[in-house]
């Protein structure tokens, strides 16, 4: 037995053009691993560098986004199914802008708290 | 270009304005390979926000899959921009992952009026195209008036009385 991954249609280049392909892997990690070394590319386009999971993809394990499952770490068993959808997702001021802008505050808090830190020395 | 039926555009901004100043979002389905929207799914803005939308992953899943099952495909994906123009932002163009759709962006910063522009995303490449609205030729639920010269569909329609 394998396990089933259907395939939206942007990444079906890496396919040959097919919509279902299958699979085997203890965790979703080790069944894109097992995926890719038929379909190159296709793991790079759904984990990014760092080793995490796409922010750009959503995947499912039967019925649960994986996202609540452990992500990479999520356990399959034979006979589990995989969903891969984009994520849809945008908007004026974007995921990445408010990142950014998040991560800069936190930055700017992190170094309001040190030179007060410093001042009361 | 982007064929689209006059009510359902009505339904989208509908939708932009019920959600204002949130942005809203939502997917027309149609036959698949047809190129033609048809089943409109407004779906909810997991973001809440006024800046960004996120389909529900879980509701994506249950509609992408009864898109599967009527072997039907996203034709038409939209959502509004509540406070700028409806031209697409550099998070549209990096999340935007179906590469057969037409993004469609409703603009509901004027109170009065909608600006509506339909893309072709692909591959990180923006496309403008133009956006036709079309009417209905039949519209089961309407009283339609009889004009001379209408489709054939259209006259048996008014003959048959109902």
């Amino acid at each position: 037995m394998a396990i089933e991954v259907r395939i939206p249609t942007i990444l079906r280049s890496y396919t040959g053009g097919a919509k279902v392909v299958e699979g085997a892997g203890d965790t979703l990690g080790d069944l894109l691993t097992d995926l890719d070394s038929r379909h190159a590319g296709l793991k790079a386009r759904l984990v990014t560098d760092a080793g995490a999971l796409h922010r750009f993809v959503n995947v499912y394990v039967n019925d649960e986004d994986v996202r609540f499952l452990g992500a990479l770490d999520a356990k399959l068993n034979d006979g589990d199914s995989v969903t891969i959808l984009p994520a849809v997702a945008g908007g004026a001021f974007g995921f990445a802008a408010a990142a950014a802008l998040s991560q800069h505050r936190a930055s700017v808090a992190g170094r309001v708290a040190h030179d007060a830190a410093v001042a009361a020395h | 270009m982007l064929s689209i039926d006059r009510s359902i555009v009505e339904a989208i901004v509908a939708h932009a304005r019920r959600d204002h100043p949130d942005e809203a979002c939502g997917v027309v389905a149609g036959p698949a390979g047809s190129d033609i929207p048809t089943r409109h799914i407004p779906m909810d803005n997991a973001a809440r926000s006024m800046t960004f939308y996120e389909f529900d992953s879980m509701e994506q899943l249950r509609v992408w899959r009864e898109m599967d099952d009527r072997d039907e495909e996203p034709v038409v994906i939209y959502h509004s921009h509540t406070a700028t123009e409806a031209y697409p932002s550099r998070t549209d163009v990096s999340f935007a992952g179906e590469p057969g759709a037409h993004y469609l962006l409703v603009s509901t910063r004027e109170p009065d009026t909608e600006e509506i522009r339909s893309f072709r995303i692909v591959d990180g490449v923006v496309t403008e195209e133009p956006v036709r609205i079309v009417d209905a030729a039949v519209d089961p639920h309407a009283v339609q008036s009889y004009m001379f010269g209408q489709s054939p569909a259209t006259v048996d329609y008014e003959c048959s009385g109902r």
